[in-house]
């Protein structure tokens, strides 16, 4: 029998194999029971927050570090590596704690991280424009019946309108005379001019220059209520305001 | 006897049912107790029997019937009565079958009615039934484009034509027209229409609010108020250019404007003051000039057109509106109405009455609404022309004082109405929309 040459290369290669294997075999059998580990160390742990004061919505680093910890928890965020950082954003003021764990024993730690509310936002004048400041502050004045007197509680309603007024000397407007559907349309316009200019007079009375002021008589012609009942015509027997741009 | 007593039994009952109920009922009116004039009209004989002359004789005849029957001095014989052979020529009539029983008429309208080479020629007379020695009281002759509003048009003529003839003289208003407004195309604007209600059209293209048209004595414009970047102001609508021309504008709101009678000279409420008060101008512009000096509201003024010496208007110096009478000047003030909410006076062209909006008994849960009514000026007696059907406001004399327009909400929506002067005869005019403010024109 005669052999190849490739065939005395794969026995020289298996009998290496084994001749290998049973040198390892043999040592690892031969070698001595390892000494029992000490006992690990008690862990130690830190945790910091940078910063530690931050306005809500803003938002600040826990950094924590531990040794010798197999299990290390942060209350508020469960389970995390023996050592990291992460970025948080408490809404309140929120004190960290974190627990290190190991067979020797327990180590804590803990972090305050301050939330101060944020300042008041910045005032309606710059959020708002004129016109809705104007018709948020300015209130309407309500009449009887066939009537454009301005009654005790309506010469109240336009103090307060003549105090914001004052407070803004560059606002010019329209006082709008409007009444209820139940008279005739002529007539009504005329009781609709002079409620308009009852309260411009009452407002000139208590400083607003009569420049700053337009009047118009819409009568019935656009009202605020289109139901025909009393609480409606209430509604449209009024001195309306509108900001003039 | 016995006859007589059984009338009296009933009317003795009718007039205790009348005054249980406390209504103001009176008829007031000029030519009462007078007989009216028996009209019979047979429809105008086709001389040509196409389709465009069959339609348009149905206009025809359909409108001259309507002016006729309007116009309140006619008692019209029933068709059902007429002979069964109807003239179109002076030498088919047998006058005798009209002027005896069962037609019985006093008068005989008739004719006929062609298209030839695009025209439509109508031929119209007017016979006295009870003078066949010489019955022909009115020969006429008509030829126009053929169309629609020809074929109203000359109806309209003719029948003026007749009612001057049997009317004592004062001449028809078949050919007037209404202004008005109406929000049927969304916002108020001014429009125009033929008396009858026929022909509506637009005028003003504002897109704001316009309201109170009132045309000039001649025809050619139409004063009216409207808002502006300037408020409210007097307008001017030239019927001949067919746009809106324009007029001084005054500071404050400025509205009702009415025209003198003569052309010269209208009076409007301002509020320039703070305080709403009757103005005049030239109406050709200028300086206004104050006629009122009072408290209140003042709005609404109307000329008396015999005399334009004096102006009525409302105001509402003493709480409620009440309709006054002044001066063209402003001196002499009249208060006119004692109670109630008066307001939109309109006064008749011979100087005698005023037509106003009058709720009478004011206040909750009085009876009545805004109804109109008419007032002699001199004796302050008035009537009551509607009665509790919706609010009627507005009233507007026709030029020849037999006729009263009028605003009213009896259906549901606010339209407009014309009746004669003693509240008979209520024909609604317009139906698209709502409408409102009519005002008639001078001729």
């Amino acid at each position: 029998m005669k052999l190849t040459r490739s065939q005395w290369i794969r026995i020289i290669v298996a009998l290496a194999v084994v001749l290998a294997v049973g040198a390892c075999g043999k040592k690892k059998v031969a070698s001595a029971p390892p000494p029992p580990p000490p006992p690990p160390p008690s862990p130690t742990a830190s945790l910091t927050a940078n910063p530690n004061t931050i306005q809500a919505g803003q938002a600040s680093t826990l950094t924590w570090r531990t040794d010798y910890a197999t299990d290390v928890t942060i209350d508020q965020l469960g389970k995390v590596d023996p050592s990291g950082s992460r970025a948080v954003t408490p809404a309140e003021s929120t004190t960290y704690h974190l627990v290190a764990k190991n067979d020797s024993g327990t180590q804590e730690a803990t972090a305050r991280i301050t939330v101060v509310s944020s300042p008041p936002p910045p005032q309606q004048i710059s959020s708002g424009t004129d016109e809705q400041l104007f018709s948020e502050n300015m209130k309407d004045v309500f009449f009887d019946y066939d009537s454009y007197d301005v009654s005790a509680q309506y010469q109240q309603v336009l103090q307060a309108d003549a105090r914001f007024l004052q407070q803004h000397p560059g606002m010019k407007f329209t006082i709008e005379g409007h009444c209820d559907e139940r008279g005739s349309t002529e007539y009504n316009l005329a009781l609709g001019d002079n409620r308009a200019n009852a309260a411009k007079q009452i407002l000139a009375q208590l400083g607003i220059s009569a420049n700053r002021v337009r009047t118009i008589s819409y009568g019935k012609e656009k009202p605020f209520c289109t139901e025909s009942s009393e609480s409606c015509w209430q509604q449209n027997r009024r001195a309306h305001f509108v900001y003039q741009k | 006897m016995k006859r007589y007593r059984a009338i009296l039994l009933v009317l003795f009952v009718l007039f205790a049912i009348a005054g249980m109920s406390a209504q103001d009922w009176i008829r007031t009116g000029t030519g009462l107790g007078v007989e009216k004039v028996r009209l019979a009209v047979p429809d105008f004989k086709l001389v040509t029997t196409d389709t465009g002359t069959q339609n348009l004789s149905a206009i025809f005849n359909v409108t001259l019937w309507n002016d006729l029957q309007t116009a309140g001095i006619f008692d019209m014989v029933s068709k059902s009565f007429y002979p069964l052979s109807v003239p179109g020529a002076p030498q088919e009539v047998h006058l005798n079958d009209w002027s005896s029983p069962p037609p019985n008429a006093n008068m005989l309208a008739f004719g006929n009615l062609g298209i030839q080479g695009g025209s439509l020629n109508v031929q119209g007379w007017l016979y006295d039934a009870k003078n066949p020695q010489s019955p022909q009281v009115l020969g006429k002759q008509y030829r126009e484009p053929a169309n629609d509003a020809n074929a109203r048009l000359i109806a309209h003529r003719f029948a003026d034509e007749i009612i001057l003839r049997l009317g004592g003289g004062i001449a028809g208003v078949a050919e007037t027209k209404l202004y008005f407004v109406s929000n049927r195309t969304g916002s108020k604007e001014i429009w125009q229409m033929d008396y009858d209600g026929a022909d509506q059209k637009q005028l003003t293209h504002m897109g704001s609010i316009a309201l109170s048209p009132h045309v000039s004595p001649d025809g050619t414009r139409v004063a009216y108020s409207g808002v502006t970047k300037e408020g409210w102001q007097i307008l001017m609508y030239s019927l001949e250019l067919g746009r809106a021309v324009s007029f001084q504008h005054f500071s404050g709101d400025n509205y009702s404007p009415a025209w003198s009678s003569d052309g010269q000279t209208i009076a409007f409420s301002s509020s320039r003051t703070g305080d709403t008060e009757i103005y005049s101008v030239s109406s050709t512009g200028g300086s206004a000039r104050r006629l009122t000096e009072s408290k209140g509201p003042d709005v609404s003024p109307t000329w008396n057109p015999k005399t334009n010496a004096q102006i009525a208007w409302v105001g509402g110096r003493t709480g409620l509106p009440q309709i006054y009478t002044m001066a063209s000047d402003g001196t002499n003030v009249v208060r006119v109405t004692d109670q109630g909410y008066a307001v939109s006076p309109s006064w008749s062209p011979n100087g005698q009455f005023l037509a106003f909006a009058w709720i009478r008994h004011y206040g909750p849960g009085a009876p009545g609404a805004s109804d109109i009514y008419v007032m002699d000026v001199a004796s302050k007696q008035w009537a009551q022309l509607t009665h509790e059907e919706g609010r009627n406001d507005f009233p507007s004399w026709s030029p020849d004082g037999r006729h009263i327009v009028f605003q009213s909400s009896r259906t549901g929506r606010v339209q407009i109405y014309s009746m004669l002067a003693d509240g008979s005869e209520v024909r609604q005019l317009t139906t698209a929309g709502e409408n409102t403010q009519p005002n008639w024109s001078f001729k």
